[in-house]
């Protein structure tokens, strides 16, 4: 049903000058869904997250957003979008009520319903105490929430997140994270953008891995894992200058390695069975850790290169 | 939202609220948005306005009180006034519409620059259905009326020291609101193409001190070497210093005042294009 497909793009494109930030992006986004753009800092995402929210101009290819285009329904399509942007934008002399208050207006709420809606959405975000507090004071977490808070006053039918959790301790993400797993069961339509392997597994059902502007893979997290990775690494750090020397040796043991500067990541299926085989050829690295597949080792794998670095 | 929401269903009428429905409401209307606009600027006036206190009210009685009776003194008792007039009916009509411009360059500087850049509040306003004229339009109005009500508030103080000749000076208010605005709107256009705030005081230097010296404030401009007065002419401050003038006075200013009005209303005007073009330029790139 077409009515489920929230987002469509298609030949999506964004330059600015000479320089390509979107090049040429297909996507579709489902009703309910919590669908990611996973990628390094540059790849696109934040970009690809403004035309969505109808904030910057496409330059090429189709893009609708709830079946309508943003060149000509922007405000009816933003009307219905919950947007919770990199940085916080609240206004600080402003206590946290206020700023949902006013914020509600701007979607044409009466004062009423936004009064309302901000006890719903404070006890949401964890923030009833803080209600009459200037925003300025809180913590980033804090205010990280009451973005989001914000974002939902609305009820959208479609919630962007971009990189929510950058520049928050992980006890802050995970109390976020929490959040937005209730969002996504109550079902609101999720688009994350993040270069956080773990945040992208811990809340995407789909995702698209992005790299220089392009869409590199598509799939749900473990699909990714097992089309790009082995079930298995086996992360190796020897001793300064000794990797060099090892390499062969755990290269033919192994699916695949990537040399990272500090460790040899070993691909394989079964990471016990690896180390043994590489103890059995006398390879003794410093320390030796077996781990399953991640993102992030399919965005090596796909690009070569960290998400973070 | 309750505690206890109930578990996945995967429906959208489940979402944070059981009250609105999801996103879907009745079309807002220009007005109601622009008014959503209002209300967020006089929410933080709210919070604010202590600290601008003294320049608001504070600042334009120094004046006064300095210009108006300690200079005024002087020159009634060895010039007999400025054209017949006391010196404090002449300088203080002037003195209200310097002081709105001073307001409109103090409202429309750091505070269009942080929106920007650093709240980026007008950004999470664009995010909703607000269009840029709506946001422009809100902040504009509403440091309209805060310069209604400064203006008003020193008129009222300044009429019982026999600082207007008539009750016409009511119309000194809208009058002085329109001069400030002729700062504001352009003011706003600039701050938005700005990259940092060092321009300020460059502004306020080299732009605003002139204005408030050469433009007919404390002394009729054909004391101004000859090539000097046309510049107070094309300066929006010398328009509204005659039209506060006139109406203190209860003078009516014929052709004039309407020459005035339009050249404030054409700074209004163009000012409004160019802020509109800076917003989208650097908001909605």
């Amino acid at each position: 049903m077409t009515d489920d497909v929230l987002l469509h793009a298609r030949g999506l494109t964004k330059t600015f000058g000479d320089f390509t930030a979107v090049d040429g992006i297909d996507v579709q986004v489902m009703r309910g869904e919590a669908f990611g753009f996973l990628g390094p800092n540059g790849a696109g995402k934040s970009s690809t997250m403004k035309m969505v929210g109808c904030v910057s101009p496409v330059t090429g290819g189709e893009l609708r957003i709830l079946g309508m285009d943003p060149a000509t329904d922007g405000p009816a399509i933003r009307a219905r979008l919950g947007v919770c942007p990199q940085q916080d934008m609240l206004d600080e002399d402003l206590s946290v009520e206020e700023n949902l208050w006013v914020y509600g207006r701007f979607f044409g709420l009466s004062r009423r319903e936004v009064r309302a809606r901000t006890d719903e959405l404070l006890d949401f975000a964890q923030l009833t105490e803080r209600r009459h507090d200037r925003v300025e004071p809180l913590s980033g977490g804090m205010k990280r929430r009451l973005t989001i808070a914000r974002a939902l006053v609305n009820n959208p039918e479609v919630l962007l997140l971009d990189e929510p959790t950058t520049g928050l301790d992980p006890q802050a993400r995970h109390v976020l994270w929490d959040r937005l797993y209730r969002l996504k069961r109550e079902g609101v339509t999720l688009i994350i953008t993040t270069h956080y392997m773990d945040e992208a597994e811990q809340l995407c059902d789909r995702l698209v891995v992005m790299d220089h502007g392009r869409i590199v893979a598509e799939g749900s997290p473990r699909e990714l894992i097992d089309t790009y990775s082995t079930r298995e690494v086996v992360e190796l750090r020897f001793a300064v200058d000794e990797q060099e020397r090892h390499v062969e040796a755990v290269s033919g043991v192994a699916e695949r390695v990537e040399e990272l500067p500090d460790r040899l990541l070993v691909y394989t299926a079964d990471g016990d069975d690896t180390l043994a085989a590489l103890h059995g050829r006398g390879v003794r690295p410093l320390s030796a850790l077996v781990r399953r597949s991640t993102l992030e080792d399919v965005f090596l794998h796909l690009t070569g290169r960290s998400l973070v670095d | 939202m309750s505690a206890d929401a109930p578990p996945a269903t995967g429906s959208v009428a489940t979402a944070p609220s059981g009250r609105l429905a999801p996103g879907r409401r009745r079309p807002t209307t220009r007005a109601e948005r622009v008014g959503s606009v209002m209300a967020h600027h006089l929410a933080v006036y709210r919070r604010t306005w202590k600290g601008s206190v003294v320049g608001r009210f504070a600042s334009p009685l120094f004046f006064l009180l300095s210009m108006g009776l300690g200079l005024g003194a002087l020159v009634d008792a060895r010039a007999g006034g400025v054209d017949g007039l006391p010196y404090l009916r002449f300088v203080v009509p002037g003195i209200l519409a310097m002081q709105a411009m001073m307001l409109a360059f103090g409202d429309s500087t750091y505070a269009v620059m942080g929106y920007i850049k650093w709240n980026r509040m007008y950004s999470a306003m664009l995010a909703t259905p607000l269009r840029v004229g709506e946001v422009l339009g809100g902040h504009l109005a509403v440091i309209a009326l805060q310069l209604a009500a400064a203006i008003a508030i020193f008129v009222a103080v300044a009429a019982p020291f026999g600082a207007f000749g008539s009750w016409w000076v009511l119309l000194a208010v809208p009058a002085a609101v329109l001069t400030g605005m002729a700062f504001s709107v352009p003011v706003f256009a600039l701050a938005a193409r700005m990259e940092t705030d060092s321009g300020f005081s460059i502004l306020f230097r080299f732009v605003m001190t002139p204005l408030m010296l050469f433009s007919g404030t404390f002394f009729p401009i054909d004391q101004l070497p000859g090539w000097m007065q046309p510049l107070a002419w094309v300066t929006p401050l010398w328009h509204g210093v005659e039209l506060c003038r006139s109406a203190s006075e209860g003078a009516w200013p014929g052709w004039a005042g309407v020459l005035h009005v339009a050249v404030l209303l054409v700074y209004v005007g163009v000012g409004w294009v160019l802020a509109h073009r800076s917003f989208t330029r650097r908001l909605l790139s």
